[in-house]
């Protein structure tokens, strides 16, 4: 009964969301074009390349799981920056839900819209290269990024704090967290292409084991039993990543409630 | 006496930065002072169930900043705030099952519909979304405002029209404890007597308590069955509207009263931005 209320009260964020993506939906068409022609820019780096068919899909697809996981990050961290913009933070921070509920329905809006972009992106790119993806095992793709998902979400959680405790720079401070995972991860190059003393961080980003077995699964057509211990690394990485994060957001909502600095205008 | 909120000994104070002096060294521009404000200094106060409380002060006064305490929004330095039998720290869950709040600015998602932005306060608050659309339009109905409006983005209803859907969003949940910072600031005359008219019969009807926070004199003698005077986050007095005159004495009015307590014209302090 109590699971069932806070689970409807989950779906009012999701269900709020779709409403403003229907009320901006201009702007999400051009985000959406501009994503599109990003992907393919980034794809034709690699026409040249002695293997073109695998290097265009291997660019690809760090673009697309980039933007996925962007999505999933940003949508995340910031709902706080974008209620106080609104001006209803105040109204959302007191409504008597969980701060778990609140959050969970803004991930499960966040991975829901992150993966419909992505395959609208996806066919996109397939039909301007004309890739061959008979060898892609695309179920084992789809679980990768679910699971993965989690991790970012608990990424998300702890970069949503800054907008936070900081109403004016929060916001930007973001970032910071995203330009790290991207430099390190391997996103469009291998590892080995970071200077040394860079390469072992790249074992602290959880997008370094999700690129790692989604190319798998799409390059090599690596089925679940394959990537299983991928699967679960980045399973626990997300179970210990989401309660931090949560932990680290509750610590960020006192701080506010104690500073004044949920108030509007901060 | 059963009461509906009891606030016992409540400060909040803030640290607020000041502004840069450029002629001040320069490690003082990069490290500006701050300046303590006591926003709510130890406020001791009581309100009865089923009744209505005005909070009456001057801008920066702390009646929004004691609102917020209420509110659950803000943590009090010290001192203890009940509302209905729950500690708003300890019980925070509890006691926002059981509020609701309208605050000065009406605070929606701009460019979704009146009708959007009250199904979501619907599916936070846990009613029944078809219940929750015909109490909308009844309320809203009541208030005065137009059934054709309530599928217009809320960015193209006046400030009146939104400060109803306010109310609305707020009566949705039926809250035991009413919050009302400010509810008619801005409203037109009309809109304004509408909107007082529906607060004493939400008062009558429902049996809730409110809190009503007002920088209208004669709005507070009219619906408050008691008056707080509060001033620098202190309440000098709290009585019904006839017992502060009377105290000031002769055919006294409530601006009378506000100057005999704070030693400061009310007309003047209610020209600015309201911070408190």
């Amino acid at each position: 009964m109590m699971l069932a209320r806070e689970l409807r009260a989950s779906l009012a964020f999701a269900h709020r969301q779709f409403h403003l993506i229907r009320r901006y939906i201009n702007w999400e068409i051009v985000d959406l074009f501009y994503t599109i022609i990003n992907t393919m820019t980034i794809g034709l780096i690699g026409i040249h390349s002695q293997d073109t068919g695998e290097m265009v899909l291997y660019l690809v697809i760090g673009a697309l799981l980039w933007s996925f996981l962007s999505v999933v990050f940003h949508e995340v961290s910031e709902s706080v920056s974008w209620e106080r913009w609104e001006g209803t933070i105040e109204y959302t921070f007191m409504a008597p839900i969980h701060r778990l509920t609140h959050l969970g329905g803004m991930c499960m809006y966040a991975i829901a819209y992150g993966a419909v972009r992505t395959i609208i992106v996806l066919v996109a790119v397939k039909l301007f290269f004309g890739l061959n993806m008979t060898g892609a095992n695309l179920l084992s793709g789809l679980v990768v990024l679910v699971v993965s998902s989690m991790s970012f979400i608990g990424m998300g959680l702890m970069a949503a704090v800054l907008p936070l405790m900081s109403p004016e720079k929060g916001s930007q401070a973001t970032h910071i967290i995203q330009g790290f995972i991207l430099l390190v991860s391997g996103v469009y190059y291998e590892i080995e292409a970071l200077p040394a003393w860079l390469q072992p961080l790249s074992a602290f980003s959880p997008a370094t084991y999700t690129l790692r077995a989604v190319r798998a699964a799409l390059l090599e057509g690596a089925n679940l039993a394959q990537l299983g211990p991928e699967l679960l690394r980045l399973a626990i990485i997300g179970l210990l990543l989401i309660p931090i994060g949560l932990y680290i957001f509750s610590l960020g909502e006192k701080y506010a409630m104690r500073t004044g600095k949920l108030k509007r205008s901060g | 006496m059963d009461y509906a909120i009891v606030c016992d000994q409540v400060k909040k104070h803030f640290w607020e930065e000041q502004e840069r002096d450029p002629s001040a060294g320069w490690v003082k521009w990069l490290r500006p002072s701050k300046k303590l404000t006591k926003a709510v200094d130890d406020v001791s106060l009581v309100v009865k169930r089923g009744e209505i409380f005005g909070l009456l002060g001057s801008n920066g006064s702390g009646k929004s900043t004691l609102i917020r305490l209420i509110a659950t929004l803000l943590l009090p330095d010290s001192g203890k705030i009940n509302v209905l039998g729950h500690d708003v720290v300890q019980n925070r869950l509890a006691v926002r099952k059981m509020i609701n709040r309208v605050s000065v600015d009406a605070a929606f998602f701009k460019k979704l519909s009146a009708h959007e932005n009250l199904m979501y306060a619907a599916r936070l608050y846990d009613v029944n979304t078809r219940q929750a659309k015909a109490n909308a339009e009844e309320i809203l109905k009541r208030l005065g405002f137009p059934r054709k409006k309530i599928y217009v983005s809320m960015e193209h209803l006046s400030r009146g029209m939104q400060q109803k859907v306010a109310i609305a969003r707020a009566l949705l949940t039926s809250p035991a404890v009413l919050l009302l910072d400010e509810p008619t600031t801005g409203l037109d005359p009309k809109s304004k007597r509408d909107v007082q008219d529906f607060v004493l019969e939400v008062q009558a009807e429902h049996d809730a308590t409110i809190i009503l926070t007002t920088h209208d004199m004669s709005e507070a003698e009219r619906l408050c069955a008691r008056i707080a005077i509060i001033d620098g986050g202190r309440v000098e007095d709290i009585d019904t509207a006839q017992g502060l005159k009377k105290k000031v004495g002769g055919n006294a009015s409530m601006e009378d009263v506000f100057f005999a307590l704070t030693g400061r014209d009310w007309s003047k302090e209610v020209g600015g931005y309201d911070v408190g």
